[in-house]
C-alpha cells in the first residue's frame, strides 16, 4: 500500500474513448436489424458475414446521429468524409477489416463540460468522434472446446467519442461517463446503457510527477461494465503505475484488461505481436459529403440539451443549481418539469412536486416517467389549488395526489370535493363554527380576554375539529382574533 | 523497390499465412514486382490533383435506416466450416 506521501507527488491523466452504440434501426453499412437480444445469427445479411462481391451501403441516420453528437460538443463538423478499411484477424470480424474513419473523423475537437460533485466545474476537449460498426460477440464457454460466434452485433453501427487526456482524477472520469452518457440519451442516439453494452469505455491512464509537462507512458484499459468499475480499474492503475515509478521499473505501453473480481488489471497484449492495422481507404463506399443544408436540417433537428435546460431551469424559473441538476439529470424529467411550468408559474413549487412525490413514486415502481398516470395539466392545477389556499400541501400529498395516481381522469378539484377535501376560507361560512365555539367556551373567552393569549391553540384546534379540519388556518385564525381582541 | 524476407515475414504473419523457405522466396520475388509493377504510376505528375478513394465519382450513396431482407438463420450458417445449431464455432480463442 502507498502512503498517502507518496502518491501526493504523482499526477494522474486520464483520457477515454467510449463507444456508444446507435439506435438506428438497421446496421451501419447494411440492413439487417439492430435489435438487441435475438437469438444468434439471425440478423445476418451476405454483407455482415463478409462474403465476396458484396457491396456496403452507409446508413444515413446513423450519420445524422454522428453529426448530432458533434452538434451538442460543439465539434467542427467533417464536410468531406471518407471511409478507411482497419485490418485485423479476428473471428468475430469476418471480413477481416473493420470499416471505420482513419484519417478524417466526422467530427473533430469539441469539449464535455462536467460538473464534479462539489459543485466545481471544468472543460474535457475532445479529440474527435468518428463512425464505425460494430464486431461481433465470441463466446468463450468454461467447457466447450470451440469458441462460439454470433454476428447479430456485427455491423452494429457505433461512435467513438476520444477525449483528450484532461482528466486528473477518478472522479473526473466518472463524471465525464455520466455526461457523455445524459448527452447521447437526450439526444435519443444511444441508450446509454454500460451493463448491456451499449455504452463503452477505454480508459488511457499514465502517470506523472506532479509539475512535470511530459505525460508518462501510457496504459490502455479495456473491459469495465459499468462507471464503478472504469473508476476501480483508474484507481488501481494509478497505485500500479505509482508503484513501478518508485521502484525505477520502466512502465510500457500495453493494453491491459480489468478483472470485475479482483479490481486489478492484466496484461493482454505483449510488445511482438504489437498490432499493425494496415489503415487504408475504404474503395467500396464513397464519400459523404455533409452540405449546408444537410447540417442545417440536423440543427434543426437538435433537442434542448441538458446544459440549455439547466442554464434556462435556473435563469427562466429562478431553480438553485441542485435543484436544477437534479432535475436535468434525465431528459424526460426535465421535459416533465418544463411542461409542467406551462401550466403553472409555481416553478419552485413544481420542481419541489416533481423531485419529490413524483420522482419518488417512480422509483419505489421502477416506473419510467412515461408510465407515470398524471399528465403534466394535472400536476400543474393540484400546485394550484394549493396556491389558492383550496387545499393545504399535506392534504394534497396525502389525500388528493394517491387518487390522482388512480384515477387518470378525475381532476384534483374533483378529487377534493368528492372526498370533502376543500378547505373553508369563506368567511361566511366559517362564521358560524367559530361563534359555536367561542360559546361552548365562554368561560375560555374571559380568560383569553384577561390575557392568557396561550388559549388561541385551543380555539383553532375546536374549530378544526368541528369543520372535520377543513377550516383554512389563515382565515379561522384571522376571524378569531378579529372577535377575541374586540 | 525489394522486398525483403523480413518484411515477407512480417507481412504473412498479418495476413495469417505461412510459408516455408522455398514459398517465402517466391513470394518475396512476387512482392517485389507486383510493387514494381505499381511504382510506375510514380512517373505521372499529380500535382494540383485531388486525391480519390473511390473509382467512381459518385457521393452520398447512402440508405435510409430500414430494416431490409435478411439471410436466413440456416442460409447464413451454411457455408460454415464448423458450426452448430446456433454459432458459427472457430478454434478457441483465448482472451
Amino acid at each position: 500500500m502507498l502512503s498517502a506521501e507518496v502518491k501526493n507527488k504523482y499526477e494522474l491523466v486520464i483520457g477515454l474513448e467510449v463507444h456508444a452504440q446507435l439506435l438506428t434501426q438497421s446496421k451501419m453499412y447494411t440492413s439487417d436489424s439492430t435489435e438487441y437480444g435475438n437469438l444468434p445469427n439471425t440478423h445476418i445479411s451476405v454483407i455482415t458475414l463478409g462474403h465476396p462481391g458484396t457491396l456496403p451501403k452507409v446508413n444515413r441516420k446513423a450519420v445524422e446521429f454522428a453529426i448530432k453528437m458533434g452538434l451538442a460538443c460543439d465539434c467542427e463538423i467533417t464536410r468531406h468524409n471518407i471511409f478507411a478499411r482497419k485490418n485485423y484477424f479476428y473471428p468475430d470480424l469476418p471480413k477481416g477489416y473493420q470499416i471505420t474513419q482513419d484519417k478524417n473523423p466526422i467530427c473533430v475537437g469539441g469539449i464535455v463540460p462536467i460538473t464534479m460533485p462539489d459543485g466545481s466545474k471544468k472543460t474535457v476537449a475532445l479529440t474527435r468522434i468518428h463512425m464505425e460498426e460494430d464486431a461481433g460477440k465470441s463466446m468463450h464457454l468454461a467447457g466447450e472446446v470451440d469458441t462460439l460466434v454470433d454476428f447479430n452485433r456485427a455491423g452494429v453501427p457505433l461512435i467513438e467519442i476520444v477525449s483528450e487526456p484532461d482528466m486528473r482524477s477518478s472522479d473526473e472520469a466518472y463524471a465525464y461517463l455520466v455526461e457523455i452518457k445524459k448527452l447521447v440519451r437526450y439526444l435519443d442516439i444511444c441508450d446509454g446503457n454500460m451493463e448491456e453494452g451499449s455504452l463503452r469505455c477505454d480508459a488511457n491512464v499514465s502517470v506523472m510527477l506532479k509539475g512535470s509537462t511530459e505525460y508518462g507512458k501510457k496504459v490502455e484499459v479495456k473491459n469495465m461494465n459499468s462507471f464503478r468499475n472504469v473508476v476501480r480499474a483508474i484507481e488501481h492503475e494509478f497505485e500500479r503505475q505509482v508503484e513501478m515509478a518508485e521502484a525505477n521499473i520502466e512502465i510500457i505501453s500495453e493494453t491491459r484488461t480489468f478483472d470485475a473480481a479482483t479490481g486489478l488489471t492484466a496484461s493482454m497484449r505483449t510488445k511482438e505481436d504489437l498490432n499493425d492495422y494496415r489503415y487504408f481507404p475504404e474503395p467500396d463506399l464513397s464519400p459523404v459529403i455533409v452540405s449546408e443544408e444537410w447540417l442545417e436540417s440536423v440543427k434543426a433537428s437538435m433537442p434542448a440539451l441538458p446544459r440549455e435546460l439547466h442554464h434556462k431551469f435556473i435563469n427562466q424559473y429562478g431553480l438553485s443549481e441542485y435543484d436544477a441538476g437534479v432535475l436535468t439529470d434525465s431528459k424526460e424529467i426535465a421535459l416533465y418539469y418544463e411542461e409542467v411550468c406551462l401550466f403553472t408559474k409555481n416553478y419552485k413549487g413544481a420542481a419541489n412536486w416533481v423531485m419529490g412525490p413524483v420522482k419518488s413514486y417512480l422509483n419505489e415502481l421502477t416506473l419510467h416517467i412515461s408510465d407515470f398516470p398524471i399528465s403534466a395539466k394535472s400536476l400543474a392545477e393540484l400546485i394550484g389549488i394549493i396556491d389558492e389556499g383550496k387545499i393545504s400541501f399535506s392534504v394534497a400529498s396525502q389525500k388528493v395526489y394517491p387518487e390522482m395516481l388512480l384515477s387518470k381522469t378525475k381532476r384534483p378539484i374533483e378529487i377534493a370535493q368528492d372526498l370533502n377535501l376543500i378547505q373553508e376560507s369563506d368567511e361566511g361560512s366559517l362564521m358560524p363554527i367559530i361563534e359555536t365555539v367561542l360559546s361552548e367556551n365562554a368561560a375560555k373567552v374571559v380568560e383569553y380576554r384577561s390575557g392568557k393569549k396561550g388559549l388561541m391553540a385551543m380555539f383553532m384546534g375546536q374549530v378544526m375539529k368541528k369543520s372535520q379540519g377543513k377550516a383554512d388556518p389563515k382565515v379561522a385564525t384571522k376571524l378569531l382574533t378579529e372577535i377575541l381582541e374586540n | 523497390m525489394k522486398i525483403d524476407l523480413n518484411t515477407v515475414k512480417k507481412i504473412s504473419h498479418l495476413a495469417r499465412l505461412e510459408f516455408n523457405e522455398e514459398g517465402a522466396e517466391k513470394i518475396q520475388k512476387d512482392m517485389t514486382q507486383i510493387l514494381d509493377w505499381v511504382e510506375q504510376l510514380n512517373e505521372v505528375d499529380t500535382i494540383g490533383i485531388e486525391p480519390i478513394t473511390t473509382m467512381s465519382s459518385e457521393v452520398n450513396v447512402m440508405r435510409e435506416d430500414v430494416v431490409g431482407e435478411h439471410l436466413s438463420h440456416e442460409a447464413g450458417l451454411l457455408n460454415a466450416p464448423q458450426r452448430d445449431s446456433d454459432y458459427f464455432r472457430v478454434p478457441k480463442v483465448l482472451e
